[in-house]
């Protein structure tokens, strides 16, 4: 009786359980669907056209350059190009074969020829990556090798340098004698081969990645966990306030991203240096000694209170967003069945800012892995993430290959973190403003 | 019904004032008893007080000055949720990350209850209103009137004594709203519970209350069971806001003890009941019901005073014909006849004389400008 008198019951209950019913068709008899499907085509092709510009600038812009930074990653042919005898003597014969005078003998030609196409130093240099020191190895023998060398090879390349006979610098060769290869995802996570081609652990002098992938996960958690500690009452200030004050107060919440982010940093660096604001006060006021000044910055102290203060707007804006459409009288619902303001808010309120706080969650912890200019300037050497390194490759060692697997690795785990996320959380959930 | 005495009273409000500025009063000297089991009603426009009145009840305003009595216990300093009062809130306020189950199993887990006793407690309220199949629907899931009965007995699963609706039907639509007007009553009648209501709906609050407290410009202006609200209001703004009213402006001729001889501008003279004035020559509103109007003579008493009206159009509204009137100038006076067998039919321009029983018509204080008639 009483769902006959609701109005909206029936409509409620069909939405709740779904039946699908006989095919549909139009009054002359083709399938409904069908008939739907054309006649929104235009409206279709017409959005497709707006957006086409967009479509092509992203994937000219971002998809394209992202495959070739993946193909980067495991493509390197700066030996197999330039050195196409050897390459081809190390596809014939298996690894473990010692190498023989035809060997050799493909190596002094390959060496002469890459001299004479001033191509040996690429050599080198891909050779290099692997072992330090053989880049002057390669010149000097290309430099002997331009004018024709004698056989026997061997022993005319041994003249040029000893270290020619070394096992090692032939595994590497093998290695690089393939256009092809995961050794750089290997050494990106600390990992290389042995003669034997084997996947060992990298000398523990070379170990260096896996460590900095855990401190840029732990430090932007920990960025990630300051920003909801900070921004969560500032959000919900903002969302509470009357409108006057509450505008006053976002401009203070975006003043900060409306500065550079070069000044920001800057500032921090005068406020926190050992000779700064805050040791000056301290020391004034008498709580610490001249002596005692505290080391804030150029550590991972540094990073973690510069990059919390840059990425807090990211934090406040979505949980503000949810916040504002928290209806208050949820709150008071929870206070007149008997729950303490406490309960209240964790029980009723917290839930129901979730979303919020998982897209600025997300947003900042993802932001914070791939941060690179803050940790640069204030970091120190404690302070440094993975994008540090990525960048020291492309700029200093110019191992692209290498910059391209850490790069790779730090998207495959955020795009990990992105697919957990929508597993526990879905990501439909997500407000963003 | 004699509950008003502040002794046995279930609610009181003492003296109790309101200012959110510090400049203005939005309460104004509140004066109201509640008996148990009484089905209070506070009506009015908005802006009224009425809704600050139920928050400063429900603890989520506090009152500026006087003191608030629940059950004979100061309240005043009592937060939200010690007063053990269950509210009905305008958008139903249920918890959305909740099931309807969870929902009501809040109250009962912040007090501690068992598990059991949760299930069965719940399971009751829930086929209280007719809702035991949507136990682990969503509230999203369901449809307004479903929420409105969701949220009801979310406020009665941990047996308030006193239960406060805030305008609770204001989002459904007119069908729905009289069927749940119903099962309210029916359930306040069933239970025993002490309901303050608040609404600024006039047939609302006559169907459902024992008495209504009519709230206009931080005061309550009368405060009565329906049927005397509506045929015994104490002032113009009561008359005006309860149901349809004549108010013919006027100035007292006469005045013999109840019995006032009014002059209306036009200089006619009508016969009325003196309710709020004092004197002779006093300014007055005389107000008068429109089904209370009579054109035909042997409806009248003998003696009465008929004043000339002029027909300016008859609507028909299939069980009244609403005829509106010209008369002593002004072209707003509404007469209702029922439709019955041989009713006379006027049609417009016709001269009529209309006259009435003294006793329904009610020389008032004298419409303000601010206040104007609510047909």
């Amino acid at each position: 009786m009483s769902q006959a008198l609701d109005p909206h019951a029936a409509t409620v209950a069909k939405a709740a359980g779904v039946e699908p019913g006989p095919r549909l068709t139009t009054a002359d008899g083709r399938p409904l669907t069908r008939a739907l499907a054309r006649s929104s085509r235009k409206a279709r092709r017409r959005a497709f056209l707006l957006v086409l510009p967009l479509l092509l600038f992203i994937l000219i812009t971002f998809v394209v350059p992202i495959g070739q930074m993946l193909q980067r990653s495991v493509k390197n042919d700066g030996f197999s190009a330039n050195m196409p005898q050897i390459s081809a003597w190390f596809a014939e014969n298996p690894r473990g074969t010692e190498p023989d005078e035809a060997a050799w003998a493909a190596l002094a030609a390959d060496l002469q020829q890459a001299a004479r196409d001033r191509t040996i130093g690429i050599v080198g240099t891909r050779i290099n990556y692997d072992m330090a020191g053989t880049r002057s190895l390669f010149t000097s023998a290309g430099r002997q090798a331009r004018n024709g060398l004698e056989p026997p090879y061997r022993d005319a390349i041994l003249d040029i340098d000893a270290r020619w006979e070394s096992p090692a610098l032939w595994s590497i060769m093998r290695e690089a004698s393939s256009a092809y290869t995961a050794n750089f995802y290997l050494a990106a996570l600390d990992r290389t081969r042995n003669t034997q081609g084997d996947i060992v652990m990298a000398p523990s002098e070379r170990q260096v990645y896996i460590m900095l992938f855990q401190r840029t996960f732990v430090m932007s958690a920990v960025i990630t966990f300051m920003t909801f500690l900070l921004g969560f009452p500032v959000a919900h200030l903002l969302a509470t306030l009357p409108l006057r004050k509450s505008n006053l107060l976002m401009i203070f919440v975006l003043l900060p991203f409306w500065t550079s982010l070069l000044v920001r940093t800057t500032s921090w660096m005068v406020l926190l240096q050992q000779q700064g604001v805050i040791n000056d006060i301290l020391v004034w006021l008498g709580i610490i000694g001249t002596g005692q000044r505290l080391q804030m910055i150029y550590n991972q102290t540094g990073t973690i209170i510069a990059m919390t203060h840059i990425l807090l707007p990211f934090m406040i804006l979505p949980l503000y967003s949810v916040m504002r459409t928290i209806n208050p009288s949820y709150v008071r619902a929870a206070r007149s069945l008997g729950a303490t303001s406490w309960t209240a808010f964790r029980r009723i309120y917290f839930p129901q800012t979730l979303p919020g706080l998982g897209a600025g969650a997300l947003l900042v912890f993802i932001l914070a892995v791939g941060y690179y200019i803050t940790p640069a300037l204030v970091g120190g050497s404690s302070g440094q993430l993975i994008s540090n390194m990525i960048a020291m490759h492309m700029m200093q060692t110019l191992n692209w290959s290498m910059a391209a697997a850490l790069a790779a690795l730090l998207l495959a785990s955020v795009l990990l973190l992105y697919w957990v996320y929508d597993r526990l959380v879905g990501i439909d959930n997500l407000k963003l403003g | 019904m004699s509950r008003t005495s502040a002794d046995d009273a279930f609610v009181v409000f003492d003296r109790v004032q309101k200012s959110y500025d510090g400049q203005s009063l939005v309460v104004k000297d509140l004066n109201l008893q509640i008996g148990k089991g009484e089905f209070m009603t506070m009506l009015g426009p908005s802006g009224s007080g009425k809704t600050t009145c139920l928050m400063m009840l429900a603890g989520f305003e506090t009152a500026t000055h006087g003191e608030i009595r629940l059950d004979g216990r100061n309240i005043n300093d009592v937060p939200p949720h010690k007063r053990g009062i269950g509210m009905v809130f305008q958008n139903y306020a249920l918890f959305p990350h909740m099931t309807v189950g969870e929902n009501l199993s809040f109250p009962l887990e912040v007090r501690g209850m068992g598990k059991v006793e949760r299930e069965s407690r719940i399971m009751r309220a829930l086929d209280m209103v007719q809702m035991g199949k949507f136990r682990n629907r969503r509230p999203a899931q369901l449809s307004g009137g479903q929420q409105q009965r969701i949220a009801l007995a979310r406020a009665l699963v941990f047996d308030p004594k006193l239960v406060l609706m805030d305008e609770p039907l204001g989002a459904l639509d007119k069908q729905l709203r009289e069927h749940m007007q119903f099962e309210i009553k029916a359930l306040h009648e069933r239970l025993g519970i002490t309901v303050v209501y608040v609404t600024h709906d006039q047939g609302e609050a006559l169907t459902m209350s024992d008495r209504i407290a009519v709230f206009n410009d931080g005061r309550i202006q009368q405060l009565a069971p329906p049927a005397t609200l509506y045929e015994a209001p104490e002032n113009s703004f009561v008359a005006g806001f309860i149901g349809e009213n004549n108010a013919l402006p006027g100035v007292i001729e006469k005045l013999d003890g109840d019995n006032a001889l009014v002059r209306l501008a036009n200089g006619a003279l009508i016969d009325a009941t003196a309710v709020n004035i004092r004197e002779n020559g006093q300014p007055t509103t005389v107000s008068i019901r429109p089904e209370r109007v009579e054109f035909k003579p042997e409806m009248m008493p003998p003696d009465a005073h008929t004043i000339d009206a002029e027909v300016r159009d008859v609507v028909y509204m299939g069980d009244i014909l609403r005829t509106r009137l010209r008369v002593a100038g002004s072209d707003d006076f509404v007469m209702k006849c029922r439709n019955t067998l041989g009713q006379t039919r006027l049609s417009p321009g016709q001269q009529i004389k209309i006259g009435w029983h003294p006793r329904d018509a009610r020389a008032l204080d004298p419409v303000t400008t601010q206040q104007g008639s609510v047909n």
